[in-house]
């Protein structure tokens, strides 16, 4: 079949924060650079993050180090992070934020007018460098505006389908242009995936309709390896009312500036619950967290700002214990403010703008007056594509990933706003050594064989039409079997019901039909999503299985205790030969003894 | 609770003309009308084409045009709507139909490419970074606000009514240019660019833009109304005029 064809030194799937920053950094070492994303460029997800990213510039703290950054991202990561990557992530963050600023971004200042930081959860210091509450769209802006002037070709609300392989090596993908529905071939030197996360293989989630795990399923078909998929991040905090709007994000920046979790009766139950790692770190009372949100550096920070999985069991188990709120969450109140600062309700506009309009246009309510309803809501992976931590290069070579479809850095938890620095630093990385690659490669050879295979998969819904099974119903079931059975708290049994369940997915994915032309057609795109989706929940399924202990976003509640023998490997996921899935143990390469000692020394 | 709802949607045809469809279905509280039209595409129309990703306003996917307004859909409440015997749902008018409520919106992207780009000038600390003052870019993080939604490209009448497509930038790519030329790190001039080449004269402030704009930006007082002044000052001010002839 002909197929409009385009070729490209380097191909990056993908146009959020580490898309973005890969193709400014492959332009920049001077190969041909060419972009897809499925929707349009600066809609990503990454517009979305409101918080900030993590870097230790120490701007509002002196005591802030790159070791300090180093050993928070480890401890919230329970000690199974790819530690090369923690310690890249924090020691080049610094400068991969001030180079924004150099291209046009404009963060919130300190009083000297430098890049103001504030606190968030499990960050020892004021470490997030924001814009207000919307810091994702500041960067996504400001990386995209740098991005169109430097002769990258983007190719915006296109889908790629699958990879093709030229003997084992990345040579190209198959994608399809929404617009008209027509397929086209892209061939590269060089692949970078970075495609972001899968949330929407849960009901209850912050992503949009574009987290079905597209770049975690186009590895895994490839060959490649995934680790660490058991590893979910469960927000603490989503909205729960009205139902329309359930598990859209309340930024953790509203306990940053000092909102507090409290239940029916009124208690503020973090205070219950405090995990012994962390209680050298933790406010005594009420009054020193306060004091914590406003800076006062001899204060440590209050409960509310543990780690997201501590938090978000903690409000699991409030609400089953029947001392939830009326829509089945707890109560996220910063109105309380007003008793400590006299202009809070401006102060809280300023602060948390975007949180405001949220609930007032969403759900009728004033935050500045009245306490909101939130719990947990499916938002981020760990798990992902394995890597090298340098060179972002997957176990297939000439395929990289960056960002949230790549793992690692993580480990079983990610710290607020190390997403966001984590785009940028292995963004860069990625956009770097692919460049490399690209260089000392020649151009691969992309089989017709095996894209008119794909193409064959693709169209088959079209070939059963109205007869076929709905996707959109079959999206929702398994959106619930992952809910209710791989969610939050996790049992063998139920995990084990999940598998039979999304067996019977896959066969019902083979009956799905859609019917109409193919231009922007959602519901082709829908079945199309499916695959993808069934790919990743197995993968969660069967890793969280095989983990058989408790620790950071994944939660037994029959292995509930975090076990040593589990501290020395990654769990992987891997196609095996006929289709089936292979799970495996990666062991964690030992850390270097500065880096332990690093570790140590942050410990008290 | 739930209420029956009769919506009209726009839909295109093969030839690229469309007409209204008529859907009833039943809304939930606390719906907003994105979600009565994905109810409508899982349910009765799963070919409906319409744009969207965070369905929280922050991404600026899903504008359309509802009983006439353009709004966008993910924060548009039912229970805003005066009546819901008849709501009518259709994509931007001024960009061209892609298919249902998606239209062709890719003019505003190579506009912004036309604009000069942020240019810093050098670096005032020994790490290569600058001091700036909050109250220096307040006015500029305004602008920065913008979810790029088109929405008020959406109204102008230069483009909507007039089609100045070719000269004149919209009130979204003045909202950018003032946000570079208000930067205090940037150092270029695009005032000249923006009398001869992005049409700033066209704008005759009917404020329409500032009307519709979902992030509340006060783009005519704050941003166009000021570039106006200084493409005054710089061109017909006699004094100014005076000193550049002796430059
Ligand atoms: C509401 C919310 C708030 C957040 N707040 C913060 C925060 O304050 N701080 C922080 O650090 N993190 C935050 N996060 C997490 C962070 O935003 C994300 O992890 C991060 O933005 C992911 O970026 P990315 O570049 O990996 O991918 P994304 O931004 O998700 O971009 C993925 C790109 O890949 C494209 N793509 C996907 N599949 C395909 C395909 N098959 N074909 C072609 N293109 C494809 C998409 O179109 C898109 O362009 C937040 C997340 C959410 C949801
Ligand atoms: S104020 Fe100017 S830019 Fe805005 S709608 Fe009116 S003419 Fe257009
Ligand atoms: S200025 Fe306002 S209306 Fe115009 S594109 Fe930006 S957010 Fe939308
Ligand atoms: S879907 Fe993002 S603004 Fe409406």
């Amino acid at each position: 079949m002909a197929h409009q064809t385009h070729s490209y030194d380097v191909l990056i799937i993908g146009a959020g924060g580490a898309g973005l920053r890969a193709a400014i950094e492959a332009a920049n070492a001077g190969v041909t650079v060419g972009l897809i994303c499925k929707s349009l460029l600066g809609k990503a997800h990454t517009v979305m993050a409101e918080g900030g990213m993590a870097a230790a510039m120490a701007h509002n703290d002196d005591r802030d180090s790159w070791r300090v950054h180093f050993a928070d991202t480890m401890r919230g990561g329970q000690y199974v992070n790819n530690w090369r990557m923690a310690e890249l992530h924090a020691k080049e963050a610094p400068d991969r934020v001030r180079e924004l600023e150099g291209w046009g971004a404009v963060f919130d200042r300190t009083k000297d007018g430098r890049i103001n930081q504030r606190n968030f959860g499990g960050h020892r210091y004021p470490r997030l460098a924001h814009v207000g509450d919307r810091t994702g769209l500041e960067l996504i802006r400001t990386l995209q505006d740098h991005t169109v002037y430097l002769g990258v070709d983007v190719h915006m609300e296109h889908t790629v389908i699958d990879l093709v392989l030229d003997n084992g090596r990345a040579a190209g993908v198959l994608a399809y242009d929404r617009a008209n529905g027509q397929f086209k071939v892209f061939s590269a030197k060089a692949i970078i995936l970075a495609t972001g996360g899968l949330g929407r293989a849960y009901r209850v989630t912050s992503n949009s309709w574009e987290g079905t795990g597209d770049g975690h399923a186009l590895a895994y078909r490839a060959g490649a390896e995934l680790i660490d998929m058991e590893f979910i991040q469960f927000h603490p905090t989503g909205m729960v009312w009205p139902p329309s709007v359930k598990g859209i994000l309340v930024t953790e920046g509203v306990r940053g500036e000092g909102g507090v979790l409290k239940n029916k009766e009124g208690r503020r139950f973090m205070f219950d619950d405090i995990p012994d790692n962390y209680k050298p770190q933790t406010a005594a009372d009420e009054e020193e967290g306060w004091r914590y949100t406003q800076n006062d550096k001899s204060a440590r920070r209050p409960p509310e700002l543990l780690t997201r999985d501590h938090v978000a069991r903690c409000i699991n188990r409030e609400v089953k214990a029947g001392r939830g709120s009326p829509h089945g969450g707890v109560f996220l109140d910063i109105a309380w403010i007003k008793e400590k600062l006299p202009n809070a309700a401006e102060h809280i506009q300023r602060k948390l703008p975007s949180m405001y309009h949220q609930f007032m246009q969403l759900a009728d309510l004033d935050i500045t007056t009245t306490p909101m309803e939130v719990g947990p809501t499916t938002h981020y992976v760990m798990g992902g594509i394995r890597v090298d931590g340098d060179t972002q290069m997957s176990t297939i070579p000439g395929l990289f990933a960056a960002g949230e479809c790549a793992s690692g850095i993580n480990g079983a938890n990610r710290l607020g706003g190390n997403s966001l620095s984590d785009l940028i630093v292995f963004g860069k990385r990625a956009g770097e050594y692919a460049a490399v690659w690209a260089r000392e490669n020649g151009a691969p050879r992309v089989d017709e064989g095996a894209l008119a295979a794909i193409e064959r998969t693709a169209l088959d819904p079209f070939t059963r039409g109205e007869h076929g099974e709905n996707p959109y119903k079959l999206q929702q079931d398994l959106q619930d079997t992952m809910q209710d059975l791989v969610g939050i708290v996790r049992l063998e049994g139920e995990m084990q019901t999940a598998l039979g369940r999304l067996q019977e997915y896959k066969a019902r994915l083979t009956r799905v039909g859609v019917t109409g032309g193919r231009e922007y057609h959602s519901g082709w795109h829908t079945a199309l999503d499916l695959r993808n989706l069934l790919a990743v929940s197995e993968a969660i399924t069967l890793s969280a299985i095989e983990r058989k202990e408790s620790r950071g976003g994944h939660f037994r509640e029959d292995y509930p205790e975090k076990l040593d023998q589990f501290a020395t490997f990654n769990v992987m996921t891997k196609q095996g030969s006929g289709g089936a899935v292979q799970v495996s143990h990666v062991p964690i390469p030992p850390m270097p003894p500065e880096l332990k000692q690093v570790i140590e020394e942050q410990k008290s | 609770m739930e209420t029956q709802a009769t919506f009209k949607i726009w839909r295109t045809h093969p030839g690229g003309d469309g007409t209204f469809q008529t859907f009833k279905t039943t809304v939930t509280e606390g719906m907003v009308v994105l979600d009565v039209v994905h109810k409508i595409q899982a349910e009765q129309a799963p070919d409906l084409a319409v744009r969207w990703n965070c369905k929280a306003g922050k991404c600026g996917s899903c504008s359309a045009e509802i009983n006439g307004n353009p709004r966008l859909m993910c924060m548009t409440r039912m229970n805003e709507l005066d009546t819901w015997e008849q709501i009518t749902v259709e994509p931007m008018r001024t960009f061209p139909p892609i298919k249902d409520l998606v239209t062709d919106v890719s003019w505003n992207f190579r506009v912004k490419k036309g604009i000069k780009k942020f240019k810093p000038r050098p670096a005032d600390q020994p790490d290569g970074t600058w001091r700036v003052a909050q109250r220096d870019v307040d006015r500029v993080q305004e602008f920065r606000k913008c979810i790029e939604c088109f929405l008020c490209q959406d109204v102008c009448h230069v483009l909507r009514e007039h089609n100045k497509h070719d000269e004149f930038i919209g009130p979204r790519f003045l909202v950018y240019a003032a946000n570079l030329e208000m930067n205090p790190i940037d150092s270029d001039d695009r005032i000249p660019d923006l009398k001869e080449q992005h049409g700033i004269g066209y704008c005759n402030i009917t404020k329409c833009c500032t009307k519709v704009c979902p992030e509340h930006i006060h783009i005519t007082d704050n941003a166009i109304i000021p570039l106006k002044e200084r493409v005054v000052s710089r061109y017909y001010d006699p004094v100014t005029r005076i000193l550049r002839m002796f430059k």
